[in-house]
C-alpha cells in the first residue's frame, strides 16, 4: 500500500488518480498507523510553506513523516512536499523539516531568458538534465518535459542531492534525493506518459 | 526553458462537445472525455472546457464529465463557464480540474477572484477576459474594453486595466479572448495580446482566430503570449496538435515534442 499523505495542502486526487490508474494500491491519509504500516510514502502539496508547516504539526503528521524515512522506506515528495523537506523555505520565513540540507528560495525579480522578462511563477512544460543517475529517473528521456508551478525552488546544501536541474533564468534542482528520499519539484501526475513513467519507477523503487 | 503550450478548447453543453466535430479520421466524436484523450495523446500541453450548458440546474452533467476526464488525462486542465461562486470552483477543482477560469462572474464581483485564489490558490484562477476595440477614450485609455454575452454588453471597462487588478487580487493566468478576432480564423489579435501580456507578470494564453499554424507562431512571439488556444483548426481535423509543433519548432518557438 502506498500512503499519499494528506495534510490540507490541496487537491492530492490527482496523485491519488495517477497512481490508481498505474494500478498501484495507495490511500489519501492523514492516520499515523496507516502511513507507518504503508509500503511507500508520497508527500505532495500545493500552496505555501508556511501555513502548510502550520498543517503538518497540527495534524501531528511532521512526525510521521519523520518515522517513515528513518525507516528507509522509499518516500515521494512532490512540488511543496519537495521544498517541506529541505531544512528552511524562505516563503513565510519557514523553518520546515529538515530531511535534507539546504534552503527553498524565491525566484528572484528581473530574471530574463533570450532578453525577455521571466513570468513567475515558472509555469508549464520544462526539461530536466539528469546530474546523478537514479532508478526513479529511469527511462527519462533528455527531451522529455514536466509540468511545473511553482514561484521558489530548492536549493539543497550537498550537491550529491541534486539529481536533476533544470533552467529558468537561473538552475535550479528540480529532482533532490538523499538516500530513501526522492523528492520533484514538478508534478509527475500532471506530465503526461513520461510523469507517469517516473510515478511508476517510484512505485517499483526497491531500496537495499 | 518554458515551452509555450498549445491548448485546444472544447464547448461542452449538457455533457456532449456542441459542435459536430471531426478528427482527421473522419470519426464524429461528441464525447468530451474521448475528444481530451486524443487531444492528451496527440500532445495537447493542456485542455480547455468551456461549459455551455444553459441551465444551471444540469451543471451536476459536467462535474461528471471533469471527472472522468480526470482519470483519463494526465496532464493540467481546465474549466469555465457557467462559474459564479466559490462553490461551483471548488465542485471543479474536486472533481479533477486543476485550474478554474472565471469570466463575467469575475466583472460582476472581482471579489471572486480574491477569495478563489485565497481558498485555492492563485495557480488555480484564471481570468477569462473577452475584449473588443473601441476608440480610445478617458474611460478606455487603452482603446480595448471587456465585454460579455459573447460581445453584445459592453461593461465600461478597460481591458488593460482590469488585466492589471485581476492580476494584484490573485488570478494567476488570463485567458485573453479577442471577440473581433474570434471565429474569422485570419489571425489572433496581436496588438492586444502584446499588450497585456508585456503589462502583466502573470501567463496570457492568446485565444480567438487561430486558423493556420502561422497564426500561433505570430502570437507566440510578436504578441509575446505564453500559451495559444486552439479550437476550430484541430476540431475538424485541418490540422494536428504534432503538425502545429513541428511548424512551430521551424518558426524557432519551444515547444514540448515529446510526449
Amino acid at each position: 500500500m502506498i500512503a499519499i499523505i494528506d495534510y490540507d495542502a490541496g487537491n492530492l486526487t490527482s496523485v491519488e488518480r495517477a497512481v490508481k490508474h498505474l494500478d498501484y494500491p495507495c490511500v489519501v491519509t492523514n492516520d499515523m498507523k496507516e502511513i507507518e504500516s504503508a509500503e511507500r510514502v508520497i508527500f505532495p502539496g500545493v500552496g505555501a510553506a508556511g501555513s502548510a508547516m502550520e498543517s503538518l504539526s497540527r495534524l501531528n503528521l511532521g512526525n510521521a513523516l519523520k518515522s517513515a524515512v528513518d525507516s528507509g522506506k522509499p518516500v515521494l515528495g512532490i512540488c511543496l512536499g519537495t521544498q517541506i523537506i529541505m531544512g528552511h523555505s524562505d516563503e513565510n520565513d519557514t523553518p520546515c523539516l529538515g530531511f535534507v540540507d539546504g534552503n527553498v528560495r524565491m525566484f528572484p525579480d528581473g530574471l530574463t531568458e533570450e532578453g525577455r522578462k521571466l513570468k513567475i511563477p515558472h509555469m508549464g512544460w520544462n526539461r530536466i538534465q539528469i546530474k546523478i543517475d537514479h532508478p526513479i529517473l529511469s527511462g527519462v528521456q533528455t527531451y522529455d518535459e514536466f509540468y511545473f508551478v511553482h514561484g521558489y525552488y530548492p536549493e539543497p546544501s550537498n550537491s550529491t542531492h541534486v539529481i536533476a536541474t533544470t533552467e529558468y533564468g537561473l538552475t535550479f534542482s528540480s529532482v533532490i534525493g538523499h538516500d530513501n528520499i526522492i523528492a520533484t519539484q514538478f508534478h509527475p501526475e500532471k506530465s503526461g506518459e513520461p510523469g507517469l513513467r517516473i510515478l511508476k519507477n517510484f512505485c517499483e523503487w526497491k531500496l537495499c | 526553458m518554458l515551452s509555450k503550450r498549445i491548448i485546444p478548447c472544447l464547448d461542452v453543453r449538457e455533457g456532449r462537445t456542441t459542435k459536430g466535430i471531426k478528427f482527421k479520421n473522419n470519426v464524429d466524436i461528441g464525447d468530451p472525455v474521448e475528444m481530451a484523450q486524443f487531444y492528451y495523446e496527440s500532445g495537447a500541453d493542456e485542455i480547455v472546457f468551456y461549459d455551455i450548458t444553459a441551465s444551471h440546474e444540469k451543471r451536476d452533467i459536467m462535474i461528471d464529465v471533469v471527472r472522468r476526464v480526470a482519470e483519463t488525462i494526465f496532464i493540467p486542465f481546465s474549466v469555465g463557464g457557467g462559474i459564479r461562486t466559490v462553490g461551483d470552483m471548488q465542485a471543479v477543482i474536486l472533481a479533477g480540474a486543476e485550474k478554474v477560469s472565471v469570466n463575467s462572474a469575475a466583472v460582476k464581483n472581482p471579489d471572486i477572484i480574491a477569495e478563489g485564489a485565497r481558498l485555492f490558490g492563485s495557480q488555480c484562477i484564471v481570468l477569462g477576459m473577452d475584449v473588443k476595440k473601441v476608440e480610445k477614450s478617458e474611460t478606455i485609455p487603452s482603446g480595448y474594453e471587456i465585454v460579455i454575452n459573447g460581445g453584445r454588453k459592453y461593461m465600461g471597462i478597460d481591458a488593460l486595466e482590469w488585466a492589471l487588478r485581476a492580476q494584484e487580487l490573485g488570478a494567476g493566468e488570463i485567458c485573453l479572448n479577442s471577440i473581433d478576432a474570434d471565429g474569422t480564423r485570419e489571425g489572433y489579435e496581436i496588438n492586444l495580446t502584446k499588450l497585456i501580456s508585456t503589462s502583466v507578470d502573470i501567463p496570457v494564453i492568446a485565444s480567438g482566430g487561430a486558423g493556420e499554424p502561422i497564426h500561433l507562431a505570430d502570437v507566440l512571439k510578436k504578441g509575446c503570449a505564453d500559451a495559444a488556444l486552439i479550437a476550430s483548426m484541430t476540431h475538424y481535423g485541418t490540422y494536428t496538435v504534432s503538425e502545429i509543433k513541428d511548424f512551430l519548432q521551424k518558426e524557432d518557438v519551444k515547444v514540448r515534442n515529446s510526449w
